[in-house]
């Protein structure tokens, strides 16, 4: 069982007695130093390298320091360990599908789907931006249906803007369904004493509401931009990977059904994964180094180190900052103070550290607090993506290859979805823990 | 004898079939022609950076550039069927990569008689910003001729609205008078 219903640390409170060697004041800002330069190294990448290597060293760093006890530090890991299981398999997950089609088929059909239409196409999108975010993770959606929609716009001759931003939007604002979604939804899953099918069926309506909301703002605002139709939509036929689909179907229904018998869901990914593993291997659709790769060890090492810094910054101070800024109960005020704080510290910081910082105060709050903080920081990065600081450094490296971040059209973009997202997710909520209690 | 006319078309996707369907009778005769086309840089740049809010993940795909890449395929291919629906195998390809406005600017800077744009925008509500902002910037400042023209069916002139009745516009801080019956 892999539920932990009591995060460590959210019964001590701000920990003055812990430390080590180290001063407070200067333990704390030692702490929050290494959180900076943990999330700007993994954004910017010096000379390509992963994003572990300032991160796993700086929790290092404070634990030999003594700024975080190594017993906390323990806890800590022992907690986020099963979710860095659960994320691993996913990600292989997605990426097995890939490698048998899934993907292109995707843009075959939606091409077809349309017929040369840009609004037609774009609700295609809309519709398999949200499912494969949903089921697969936002990870698949940025990484893998992103180009293939962007290559799939480019053949139809239209124009791409559009489609290539409903990604990206949907990539954040459709994570909110279940905790496969996003890797901030099982941070907070574990952390929530919610049962997986329980998750589903209470973010649904909040899901439906995002989504609806960025189809009324995206179809508005590219109005100019969908325009023309495609003539003749080039033929190509792409076997649809049937298999590929089954299992992820299978996957789906095993993440509810083991969640009933109370058996962890990160089996039932890891099954999945095993299932399209197997006979990808034998046909050598793919080899085991891809395997390996795909589940992004150095990430993996880059979410535990952080959670490591996070924890060494809330201990010192900034926790109980943040627990005051956590309002307790469910009324409809509370939920959307809550969101939106959680909007807000993962537009300023990232959105990683966010929920990392803000779970152990909303989950004394209750779950539909945990829910209402992944509302915030689920959608709220559809400003800055990265969180400010992090986005002002990307912008250069961009730049540096000849391409540019769109700053005042993404944010007014951002400016016009987040706070009716935010809303819309936020009251959808609150009539969700009311239906379905 | 005269230099022959040098003119460029600006090829947008979406729009440029009809662009060429309007402006190919409206040619000067003996023009030399160039289709133009530019990849917007901002697209892949939103995209690019969509991936660096997943911080580590995949980092081989996205060193790869698998959008500019794509990017620059499809606009080739987009100018070789203008150039063929244009009838005009010997049109010169310009094929450019950044701010799209800057862009076509910088192509008919020196040396064109005149620029092809098709109309942008919604066409739906016709008014002060029916025209998009990119042909606007164009519009304002391209230093030859701009040759717009409708890429769809042109408006009618009834969908110029009636100006109000003299005796419905009422004078400020009035109620307008019951309508006569």
């Amino acid at each position: 069982m892999m539920v932990d219903r009591h995060p460590p640390g959210h019964r001590m409170g701000p920990a003055r007695k812990l430390g080590g060697t180290v001063p407070g004041p200067i333990a704390e800002t030692l702490a929050a130093l290494l959180l900076v330069a943990t999330l700007v190294s993994a954004v910017v990448r010096p000379w390509g390298l992963p994003e572990a290597l300032i991160a796993v060293p700086a929790a290092g760093l404070l634990l030999v320091l003594g700024v975080l006890p190594l017993s906390q530090a323990g806890t800590e890991a022992t907690s986020l360990g099963p979710t860095i299981g659960f994320l691993a398999a996913i990600l292989v997950l997605a990426n097995l599908c890939d490698r048998y089609g899934l993907f292109e088929a995707a843009g075959t059909w939606m091409a077809s789907g349309s017929r040369g239409r840009p609004v037609t196409l774009l609700a295609l999108v809309f519709a398999v931006a949200s499912t494969v975010t949903a089921v697969l993770s936002l990870d698949a959606t940025v990484v893998l249906l992103t180009p293939v929609v962007f290559a799939t716009v480019a053949r139809l001759r239209l124009r791409s803007k559009p489609h290539v931003y409903a990604c990206t939007h949907l990539a954040n604002s459709a994570s909110l369904l279940l905790p496969v979604s996003n890797l901030t939804n099982l941070l907070a899953f574990s952390a929530s004493g919610l049962s997986f099918a329980r998750f589903g069926a209470v973010m649904a309506l909040p899901w439906l509401a995002a989504i609806a909301v960025e189809w009324l703002v995206l179809r508005r605002f590219f109005s100019g931009e969908l325009i023309g139709r495609a003539e003749s939509i080039p033929p190509r036929r792409q076997p649809v990977p049937v298999f590929a689909c089954v299992v992820v179907g299978l996957t789906l229904v095993g993440f509810f059904v083991t969640s009933l018998v109370h058996i962890a869901p990160a089996f039932a990914a890891l099954g999945g994964a095993v299932t399209l593993g197997v006979p990808a291997l034998a046909s050598r659709r793919a080899a085991l180094r891809d395997i390996g790769l795909a589940l992004e060890v150095p990430f993996l090492a880059f979410v535990l180190a952080l959670g490591i810094v996070v924890k060494a910054v809330s201990v010192h101070g900034l926790g109980s900052l943040v627990t005051h800024l956590v309002p307790a109960g469910t009324s409809l005020g509370s939920l959307l103070l809550i969101a939106a704080v959680a909007a807000v510290l993962a537009n300023l910081i990232n959105n990683l550290p966010a929920v990392l910082l803000l779970l152990p105060a909303a989950s004394i709050a209750g779950p539909g607090a945990v829910l209402a903080v992944l509302i915030g920081v689920n959608t709220g990065p559809n400003l800055t993506y990265v969180g400010s600081l992090a986005t002002l450094l990307w912008r250069r490296v961009l730049r540096q290859r000849g391409e540019e971040l769109p700053v005042s059209e993404f944010m007014r973009l951002g400016a016009l979805t987040v706070p009716p997202v935010l809303v819309a997710a936020t009251v959808a909520l609150w009539i969700s823990l009311r239906a379905v209690g | 004898m005269m230099p022959s006319v040098r003119v460029v078309i600006w090829v947008v996707e979406g729009t440029w079939q009809g662009c060429l369907d309007a402006a190919g009778p409206s040619l000067p005769s003996g023009a030399r022609v160039a289709l133009l086309h530019v990849t917007p840089s901002d697209v892949t740049g939103a995209a690019e950076a969509a991936s660096a809010g997943l911080l580590g993940r995949f980092p081989g795909r996205r060193a790869s550039r698998p959008f500019q890449a794509v990017a620059h395929q499809a606009g080739a291919e987009l100018l070789a069927a203008a150039a063929a629906r244009l009838g005009r195998p010997d049109a010169e390809l310009l094929e450019r990569e950044g701010r799209v406005e800057l862009e076509v600017i910088r192509a008919v800077a020196e040396n064109v008689d005149l620029l092809v744009a098709a109309r942008d925008g919604d066409h739906s509500r016709l008014g002060p910003h029916s025209l998009g902002p990119t042909t606007r910037f164009v519009v304002d400042h391209a230093p030859c001729a701009v040759l717009l023209v409708w890429p769809d069916e042109p408006p009618g002139i009834e969908s110029i609205p009636p100006p109000p009745p003299a005796h419905l516009a009422p004078p400020p801080g009035h109620h307008s008078p019951p309508p006569p019956a």
